[in-house]
């Protein structure tokens, strides 16, 4: 079975700074990482893989230092990898790359045989929008399963599934037919150790690269800032308080001290609050 | 084809007028969200910030509400009108009884394409984003993720603010050429509007063409997440949260603690949760949970823009930390310079002796 997992190279939130004078964002050294939710999509792939055979492509679209966490994929043992790489794609919307993706999709089944699932991480850390993973589905047409917890049973030969996925309040348990996209939950699943077979495999492995045209991509109108029907009008710091909070005085006053302080503090601004506190603790 | 095929016109998005075929759209629709019956709150938040966005517009604000059967729905159509929507439109079919994304996706398209919304708004729930970024793709019109703040500019067009680069910027976005302009809210982002009982508005049925053999997934079982251990931490009138400041995850019981004696709900930052020491649904920020209590308590919280974007919408915010200079005394009310670890046993007790005093009394 052919499975192919969408990953995204993002950089690394935590260490993100803002510069204090232009607002704007010091990309400069900031180390990229894999997605960490794509991770959980990817060790579900494998682990199908494991069990019914069959082959995992990872697919990522970015830059062209993007190929550093596609080769950092196949050392977790993914069996090949595509990196979509061209200027057009610069400044994709989500409905934009979820339409360079799906082609990409088109092209790794006409090349290596149709995936019967497409795996996504519920969302990136970067967008945090979790549009891509259901935009691939439906250009696709394939069945859209997001938020999956666990996957319970594939039958490829029927081309059958049963999952769990979370839902508003509670879990849905459900069946449904293969072709599908999922879109995996964090913490299904932990990220096997690299085999050193596939380290050294991965050190040396092609990455295929393909541009738009290579990809089967005709229209690049639909693609990058072009294909893009949102525009980022402004992009700003958000705006201080007038005023800083009151601090409370800790100069020699012991911890029961300043809390005492602080209590006073939030029954003089929240008087109602204080009341209502003390009424359910004493059980009204 | 490649860069040769490129037209000369400038990029699509960018266009100032609106095609011919979009300038027919026009009102405002909140999805409702209903499960199980009960509809979800952030819907009603987002029929009052949808009113105040119609009335700028001119335009009507409506409801949409899907399900099953209809008698399961007045409730939800009811609390729509009285959190000020002028019509609802009500569609009904057994297909839609448990939401699935394909069915749902298609009821919603088709009405969007009969009855052409300008703006169409849902919440960021986990139903909310399965639905909405299945309905923009199909319709190929714009959405923007967890706004923050929702504006119509001189335009008429829908100014979606959210936070950008992890919650580090804000950054305002537009669907200048497509229609409808799509947009998600998280829980308690927005304020709950005071109902108006005994408002109603205008019923629309709505029957979708859907046939039950046409929708590949099927529900096998629900399965209701047990109450005990959900994090009711969104609608929570007192909030204690925990950052790194703590030092361990140990110390993470003393902002359980405090929350207990206050009766109200405990949850950290996102570092918290990235080392392990919480789970994802009690975490309070931008990614995690919006909170608007009445009393918020940050306890070695640094105060991020991230996190500070969560919790804003607190009536007061006291912040707990050992250096002066963090973010979050910027945005807290009341604040102490002082080491939660060793503050919150203090607090704790404190708060615990005089609700104890006051239970003795009554």
């Amino acid at each position: 079975m052919h499975i192919v997992v969408c990953i995204k190279q993002v950089p690394d939130s935590a260490q993100i700074r803002v510069h204090p004078v232009t607002n704007t964002i010091m990309r400069q050294g900031v180390p990229t990482i894999i997605n960490p939710y794509d991770l959980f999509a990817l060790e579900e792939a494998l682990r199908l893989r494991d069990q019914l055979g069959g082959e995992v492509t990872v697919l990522t679209m970015g830059p062209p230092m993007a190929e550093d966490s596609l080769r950092k994929a196949l050392t977790f043992g993914a069996d090949r990898a595509v990196l979509l790489t061209d200027r057009f794609f610069a400044g994709s919307d989500t409905l934009a790359t979820s339409f360079a993706l799906a082609q990409a999709i088109r092209r790794i089944g006409e090349t290596w045989g149709e995936p019967r699932i497409v795996f996504t991480g519920k969302q990136t850390i970067d967008g945090d929008t979790a549009q891509v993973g259901p935009g691939i589905a439906r250009r696709l047409g394939l069945s859209q399963l997001t938020y999956v917890a666990a996957i319970d049973e594939v039958d490829p030969a029927a081309g059958t599934m049963t999952l769990r996925r979370r839902a508003e309040g509670g879990v849905q348990e459900l069946t449904t037919r293969l072709p599908v996209l999922i879109t995996m939950l964090e913490g299904t699943n932990e990220m096997r150790r690299g085999k050193v077979a596939d380290a050294l495999r991965a050190a040396r492995a092609e990455i295929v690269t393909w541009s738009a045209a290579k990809a089967g991509i005709t229209d690049v109108a639909m693609c990058g800032l072009r294909g893009s029907p949102t525009v980022v009008k402004r992009v700003f710091a958000p705006a201080a308080r007038a005023e800083r909070a009151v601090l409370v005085e800790t100069q020699d006053r012991s911890p029961g001290e300043i809390a005492e302080a602080l209590i006073a503090g939030i029954g003089t601004r929240l008087p109602a609050l204080h009341d209502d506190l003390l009424r359910a603790a004493a059980g009204y | 084809m490649s860069g040769t095929a490129r037209p000369a016109s400038g990029r699509a998005g960018m266009k100032k007028e609106l095609p011919e075929h979009f300038r027919a759209y026009r009102h405002v629709w909140v999805f409702v969200e209903v499960e199980h019956g009960a509809v979800h709150p952030v819907s009603l938040e987002l029929l009052g910030e949808g009113r105040k966005l119609a009335d700028k517009l001119g335009a009507e604000l409506a409801g949409v509400v899907l399900g099953g059967e209809e008698r399961g729905l007045r409730d939800a159509v009811t609390a729509a009108w009285e959190h000020g929507a002028d019509l609802v439109y009500l569609g009904t079919d057994p297909v839609l009884d448990q939401y699935r994304n394909e069915p749902y996706t298609r009821a919603m398209t088709q009405l969007v394409n009969t009855y052409k919304p300008e703006i169409l708004l849902l919440g960021a729930t986990v139903l909310g984003r399965d639905l909405a970024g299945a309905i923009a793709t199909t319709l190929l019109t714009g959405l923007t993720a967890d706004c923050t703040e929702l504006a119509i500019d001189d335009e008429r067009s829908l100014a979606a603010t959210r936070p950008t680069f992890g919650g580090s910027l804000l950054c305002t976005i537009h669907t200048l050429n497509f229609r409808p302009q799509m947009a998600t809210v998280r829980p308690r982002v927005m304020a709950m509007p005071r109902p108006e009982p005994g408002r109603v508005g205008r019923l629309v049925p709505f029957r979708p063409e859907l046939r039950e053999e046409d929708i590949v997934t099927k529900v096998l079982r629900y399965l209701p997440d047990r109450d005990s251990d959900k994090a009711q931490l969104a609608y929570a009138d007192v909030v204690v949260a925990g950052g790194m400041g703590l030092r361990s995850a140990e110390n993470l019981q003393l902002v359980r603690n405090l929350a207990a004696v206050l009766r109200g709900e405990w949850g950290g930052s996102r570092p918290l949760v990235q080392k392990g020491w919480m789970t994802a649904d009690r975490q309070i920020g931008q990614t995690g949970k919006t909170i608007r209590p009445r009393l918020y308590i940050a306890a070695g919280i640094s105060g991020a823009i991230q996190h500070r974007v969560g919790v804003e919408g607190a009536d007061l915010i006291l912040a707990i930390n050992t250096d002066p200079k963090a973010p979050i005394f910027d945005f807290a009310h009341l604040g102490v310079v002082a080491d939660a670890v060793e503050l919150l046993p203090a607090l704790t007790e404190a708060f615990g002796r005089r609700l104890a005093v006051n239970r003795l009394a009554g």
